[in-house]
């Protein structure tokens, strides 16, 4: 873990994250702007859907980061507990709140999509259950993690909650396998999709758009948990002198 | 039923949802970097 260790010190992160936190923030705007134009105005109808297929490429992104938000959780909290990694357990606290609303979103657009495509806001399924108590555990450790802080604990107790969390992530991912939902099966893979080229093309845009998006966030955030623990540690020592 | 609605309605409340926590974000760490 030699390259990993190198960045536990903030002031070397700080002076990569400063440069990059732009840089990632405007790359992903310029990508989802490209793709929204991609997915409303390039691309076709589906033959079955109609327009409404056009929800995908923001509703599959949201559920990305939803998801991907709590395996950057679930890995910082490891690297905290096993390696007491300093940026780790700083790392998982700027995560949660985009995650969060990225499920949120996931949850959101996924209703406004199943209402012309199923004709119901919402179905107790497996999916869109799992799904949602992933949006209520990121609500928990947000104020596991804010209790902690506030108390000046070492964050090992949100630590192991991120890492129990974690076992809700295949449990949606294979929620549409396991059980007979109305949410559809798994439609797109690594190698391959069953959705059409035509249709799909924008969606990688989107993907990357987001997942840029969403980085430079977690490094504003970062950025912020860092400022402000040096600013209460000056405090400290000027009401100690 | 029309599809459109639906779809604005989406991209409206992904981009609005990602613009309001990015905003909050880059004004928070302004304010605690100043």
């Amino acid at each position: 873990m030699p390259t990993l260790h190198a960045f536990a010190n903030p002031a070397r992160f700080l002076k990569i994250a400063k440069p990059l936190t732009p840089l990632l923030f405007w790359a992903g705007v310029v990508l989802v702007a490209i793709g929204c134009w991609a997915g409303l105005t390039l691309t076709p109808p589906d033959y079955l859907q109609g327009e409404t297929v056009r929800i995908l490429y923001i509703h599959v992104p949201a559920a990305w980061l939803g998801m991907g938000g709590w395996s950057g959780i679930a890995i910082s909290s490891i690297m905290a507990l096993v390696w007491r990694h300093p940026l780790a357990t700083i790392a998982a606290r700027a995560i949660a709140l985009p995650g969060a609303v990225f499920a949120a979103l996931c949850l959101t657009t996924g209703s406004i999509w199943g209402r012309p495509t199923w004709g119901t806001w919402w179905e107790w399924d497996g999916r869109l259950t799992s799904m949602l108590l992933l949006f209520f555990v990121y609500l928990g450790y947000m104020a596991l993690a804010k209790a902690d802080a506030d108390r000046g604990g070492d964050g090992r107790i949100p630590a192991l909650y991120g890492v129990a969390g974690s076992v809700l992530l295949p449990i949606i991912r294979y929620s549409v396998v396991w059980w007979n939902t109305l949410h559809q099966g798994p439609s797109i893979g690594l190698t391959q999709s069953s959705i059409a080229g035509a249709i799909l093309w924008p969606l990688p845009i989107m993907l990357l758009g987001f997942t840029l998006l969403f980085a430079g966030i977690v490094l504003m955030r970062m950025r912020t948990i860092l400022a402000l623990a040096k600013a209460e540690a000056r405090m400290r020592r000027m009401a100690r002198s | 039923m029309t599809a459109w609605p639906f779809v604005i309605a989406a991209y409206g409340v992904t981009l609005g949802g990602g613009g309001v926590v990015a905003l909050l974000s880059y004004l928070a760490m302004r304010k605690a970097e100043r």
